[in-house]
């Protein structure tokens, strides 16, 4: 016989999804959102996506190259992912040197010290974005007016900021809620912040998207969401005048963004739908906490990163439901 | 809504391509390779020498021990040698080796296709001749049926379930057999049902199969008791485990056997032994396997003689394709990719498989990412990335913990694995390695 037989154990077929589908998938859902970006801050979304994207591959490529000494990965799209997430959590006008340090952080810091893709504990991007806003907090707040709104100002501010500066200055919220943009708006994405985090709609598109597709479950998605409602819910019920109505809270700044696409990243969330739950729901709190009651006006990436150094621990005590066992 | 197991399972494409060819009857080989040990349990002990004389169904091997099996020669001819050959283990298995001679069968066995429903047998008398019949589960397990239909004391079965998914991709074998002998499956059932004085069996058929549902269904209601029941298509329903859930919802505790919740199962094709045995006389000295892959001229379902070299089916088939790059023994889910054509059909072999070069070597693993797909697909509802590293580490103390000895080896973590990673390869290592610790704490 002129074959040479491959011989291995079972099983012998393959599902044939790969990683680098599930990072293509995740990009695919992202694109709604960068479009949206374009149309709403101009061609400066595109440049900081683009600079964000370029460093996080280049630092990638780098880092394992010549110090790792590795085969370099750049083409797994993971770090295309983290890329994009970066450009998604820095306001459009940043400038281009910022983001390559950002990026640095991210790829650098959040991801190859811990040994790569997969051994990670935080979210690479989320890590990048924090070191930045605490390096950088002057440029990380100055949001560029967005395009379709009628003034000659040259910055804006983000609905939490005005929420927060008005809260602490002592004004009611009745009084503020004139300052804001409508739900509507703050769903079609109308509003200021950064670059990737104005549309609701177009992220939950996304993440119907990755439901779908089964890159994702619903678990975390909703938990945080439906934990944040129900938080701010409840203060709003006891004293509307200090408290803002919880459908602010979930349409704006990073909730959405952070629950679907930041939250769910694959290696720094737990294993089990009940494990995510759980991690969910300390995001939303957490996140809710920092916003009501915290120095700075959004929490979202505070609060994930805190859970994400829970996950090992909720993925000890939180095991799927064994066959056979009570 | 269609019954199916709650935890975990996947869908890997059918490939069904033998779906509806009838058996055929493979011609006799010129010699075969009998293995003594073709079962779960204790390898058989031979009972005829060289230059022996056997008939077709003669006893040539005899049960070592309760959990064990006859053997009898699957032909008629002259015994060659009793020596080691590579089986589809891929280990050197002692067995013996007959030259083949006409076909001459014991007098006693009834080799006409007449059906014979009527038994007057008591469910002792039963037991005791599928286990002189040599018997074991036909599905793939091989494990002796005399020893299931004898539960251990304090434990009693209330439901026998027949086993009739074949949820493995690409087989044929039970499907085809379904379809060309219900009455003899269903007398079968009725046997087996007296051997374990049940009332009720339920036949468990997946819902791509609705010609055999339709034929049970309609067949069933002559015989009473037995009810067809169509299940959702999901891998492993087959899985004893699994099917039981599925069927009755009752889960067999961690570590436990089937009776433990009333149940026992048992394959269509070994409900078709016994009936061959009881009713026929005929212990089993064949089989219907399915030969098959994408690039095979003919994929076909043969009755083939047990100890037949699988070369002989992949002739019968229209020979080996030029582009295969690997042999399997078995379904591609959990068969036995095996090194030569020389490897005998034993009493396990549901099918052979051929793939094509592209489909045999799997991709290089990469980093796991933590998707969770392995927790979320494992029908044990265990952790398969967690018992991967813990093998891999050898941290045996809490690879037990964790459960590795419920695996039952389904290959759907590996399957769909989005980085290729080899979960199950470690994870059987562990469980090797634990199963041994184990043992000795006992001692």
């Amino acid at each position: 016989m002129s074959n040479i037989l491959t011989v291995s154990p079972s099983p012998h077929v393959h599902s044939g999804d790969s990683t680098k589908k599930i990072m293509y998938r995740v990009i695919y859902a992202l694109i709604p959102a960068i479009i949206w970006s374009v149309f709403v801050f101009g061609l400066d979304a595109l440049r900081v996506t683009f600079i964000a994207v370029a460093a996080c591959l280049a630092f990638e490529y780098l880092i394992q190259k010549f110090l790792m000494k590795l085969q370099p990965s750049v083409t797994d799209g993971s770090a295309l992912v983290t890329g994009i997430l970066l450009a998604f959590n820095v306001p459009a006008g940043i400038p281009w040197w910022i983001i390559v340090i950002g990026a640095l952080a991210a790829i650098g810091i959040g991801k190859l010290s811990f040994g790569g893709l997969g051994s990670n504990i935080f979210n690479p991007a989320l890590v990048g974005r924090v070191f930045l806003l605490i390096s950088f907090p002057v440029q990380m707040t100055t949001w560029p007016v967005i395009r379709q709104a009628e003034t000659d100002a040259l910055t804006s501010a983000t609905p939490l900021g005005i929420l927060k500066e008005g809260l602490i200055s002592g004004k009611p919220v009745s009084q503020l809620a004139g300052e804001l943009p409508s739900a509507q708006d703050m769903l079609l994405g109308i509003t200021g912040g950064s670059l990737g985090e104005i549309s609701a709609l177009l992220l939950i598109l996304g993440g119907l998207f990755l439901i779908y597709k089964k890159v994702i479950t619903w678990h975390i998605p909703v938990s945080v969401i439906g934990t944040v409602a129900l938080v701010a819910g409840a203060f709003w019920l006891t004293d509307p005048q200090s408290y803002i109505q919880p459908v602010y809270h979930v349409l704006t700044g990073g909730i959405m963004l952070g629950a679907i696409f930041m939250a769910t990243d694959m290696v720094t969330s737990p294993m089990t739908p009940k494990g995510q739950i759980i991690y969910g729901v300390g995001i939303g709190v957490i996140t809710i906490s920092i916003r009501l009651f915290g120095a700075y006006p959004e929490g979202i990436s505070f609060a994930i990163l805190i859970m994400n150094a829970f996950t090992p621990l909720i993925n000890t005590y939180v095991k799927p439901k064994r066959f056979g066992r009570k | 809504m269609l019954k199916t197991f709650k935890t975990g399972g996947v869908h890997p494409p059918e490939n069904k391509l033998s779906a509806g060819k009838f058996i055929e009857v493979l011609p006799l080989p010129a010699s075969v390779f009998i293995p003594v040990s073709q079962h779960i349990g204790a390898p058989s002990i031979p009972v005829v020498k060289r230059g022996d004389v056997v008939k077709t169904g003669q006893m040539i091997a005899k049960s070592g021990g309760f959990v064990s099996a006859n053997i009898h020669s699957s032909v008629s001819g002259k015994v060659k040698k009793i020596d080691s050959q590579i089986d589809a283990s891929g280990y050197m298995k002692q067995g013996i080796f007959i030259d083949v001679e006409g076909d001459e069968w014991l007098d006693e066995i009834d080799q006409s296709e007449e059906l014979m429903k009527e038994f007057d047998l008591n469910g002792e008398e039963i037991i005791k001749k599928i286990q002189d019949a040599g018997i074991v589960g036909l599905g793939g397990a091989t494990f002796p049926t005399h020893v299931k239909l004898i539960p251990p004391k304090g434990m009693k079965a209330d439901i026998l379930i027949i086993n009739g998914v074949e949820c493995e991709p690409y087989l044929t074998s039970d499907h085809q057999l379904m379809m060309e002998k219900v009455e003899e499956i269903l007398v079968g059932t009725r046997l087996l049902m007296k051997a374990l004085q049940v009332e009720r069996a339920v036949i468990g058929i997946e819902n791509n199969k609705p010609d055999a549902i339709r034929l049970f269904t309609e067949k069933a209601k002559e015989y009473g008791h037995i009810d067809v029941t169509a299940l959702k298509v999901k891998y492993p329903q087959g899985g004893e485990k699994q099917l039981i859930r599925a069927v009755t919802g009752r889960e067999v505790p961690s570590g436990g056997l089937p009776v433990a919740v009333g149940a026992v199962v048992s394959n269509v094709g070994t409900s078709f032994a016994v009936y061959e045995a009881i009713q026929k006389n005929k212990p089993l000295v064949e089989r219907i396997v399915t030969i098959t892959g994408k690039e095979v001229a003919k994929p076909s379902n043969f009755r083939v003689r047990i100890g037949t070299p699988i070369s002989m089916l992949v002739e019968a088939a229209g020979g080996l394709p030029e582009n295969t790059g690997k042999i399997i023994c078995g379904g591609p889910m959990m068969g036995k990719a095996v090194t030569s054509l020389e490897v005998p059909v034993t009493k396990g072999t549901s099918g052979v498989l051929l793939l094509k070069k592209q489909e045999s070597k799997r991709k290089n693993a990469i980093a796991c990412i933590r998707c969770s797909r392995c927790v979320s697909v494992c029908p044990m509802g265990l952790e398969p990335y967690l018992l991967m590293t813990l093998s891999e580490k050898q941290i045996f103390d809490q690879a037990e913990g964790n459960r590795i000895m419920d695996c039952i080896e389904c290959g759907s973590c590996s399957f769909t694995c989005p980085s290729d990673r080899p979960l199950l390869d470690y994870i059987r290592l562990g469980k090797g390695k634990v199963g041994q610790i184990i043992r000795t704490r006992k001692k």
